[in-house]
């Protein structure tokens, strides 16, 4: 099947049919190889003691939180340039997805920086540009409820997330350009990770765990928003065909 | 296993992350649900995507966006 047999969404949707159970597969074998090596494998911190097992979820959720805007914005150009069919269908389906990371990430975070800092919450510039992050999510949701055609939320929505990807790098080196409480980039950076590996390896599986989780719940709402809209199709057809329409 | 002074925090991070995708993964299979059962009802009322109806221009273009 050529890639571009997949801007049809019945072809689509045969594949999302098949697709679906492995991924689910390979999340259930991700998660449990990751939470048994961050829960039985990993060490305690040397200096944060048990706690550092919080990091094996709130690093890969605040991953996944960046990584869904930027994949977003993608199929913002998707819709705006290519208008392929199934971008707008991609990003409409990531939202909700990419919000509820974002959630995890804050409290997971908050949940961390209580025993670590002492606090739950500073106004420093990475929380600050995080929340910035989720509350930007819960507008685009409500924008997508505010408007009834799906093209015209589409349009709408891709013009406002590629205004939002500039909070991209802002939360990327927010901790690099302002003093914050918050600690520099430890994984992915020029010098390479500053994490021991019996640390990193877990972190690692994890972040493939919720990444392929992702990938699975995108796909299943996908086919759920290409599902919507044709339900909505075949009630405006039927309304039509209503005697005095 | 031993969490050490601060566990409260560490199980209700955990708790917190299983139940954001716990609900997740319950409002997608619910929402499939409820579209295969409205798709369904449309089909059992006669209204497909490929209705014999010759269409007017309109409902032309409408059945082109649902397939």
């Amino acid at each position: 099947m050529a890639l571009i047999d997949l801007a049809n969404p019945t072809r689509f949707l045969a594949l999302a049919e098949r697709l679906l159970p492995w991924l689910a597969a390979a999340t259930a074998l991700a998660f449990a190889a990751g939470l048994y090596m961050a829960w039985f494998v990993a060490p305690d911190d040397y200096q944060q003691g048990a706690t550092v097992k919080i990091m094996f979820i709130h690093v890969p959720a605040a991953w996944l939180s960046m990584g869904v805007w930027a994949l977003m914005s993608i199929a913002a150009l998707g819709t705006l340039v290519w208008r392929h069919p199934l971008a707008d269908v991609a990003a409409r389906a990531a939202l909700p997805i990419g919000a509820a990371f974002t959630f995890a990430c804050l409290v997971t975070g908050a949940l961390w920086g209580r025993p670590m800092w002492g606090t739950y919450w500073v106004w420093d510039a990475r929380l600050a540009s995080v929340l910035v992050l989720f509350l930007m999510y819960l507008g685009l949701l409500a924008l997508w409820q505010a408007v009834d055609e799906p093209g015209r939320a589409g349009r709408l929505a891709a013009i406002l997330t590629l205004v939002g990807a500039i909070n991209l790098p802002i939360i990327k080196f927010s901790v690099d350009w302002w003093n914050t409480l918050h600690q520099p980039a430890s994984v992915v950076r020029l010098a390479g990770p500053a994490i021991h590996p019996t640390i990193l390896w877990p972190l690692l599986v994890m972040a493939l765990a919720f990444f392929l989780l992702f990938f699975t719940l995108h796909l299943a709402a996908m086919r759920n928003e290409i599902l919507r809209r044709r339900v909505r199709t075949l009630r405006l057809m039927q309304a039509q065909a209503a005697p005095g329409a | 296993m031993d969490l050490g002074p601060h566990s409260a925090f560490i199980v209700a991070a955990y708790a917190t992350t299983a139940a954001v995708v716990v609900l997740l993964m319950l409002w997608i299979v619910a929402d499939y649900r409820a579209q295969r059962r409205m798709l369904a009802e449309l089909e059992q009322r006669g209204v497909t995507r490929r209705s014999a109806a010759p269409a007017p221009q309109a409902s032309a273009a409408l059945r082109r966006e649902a397939t």
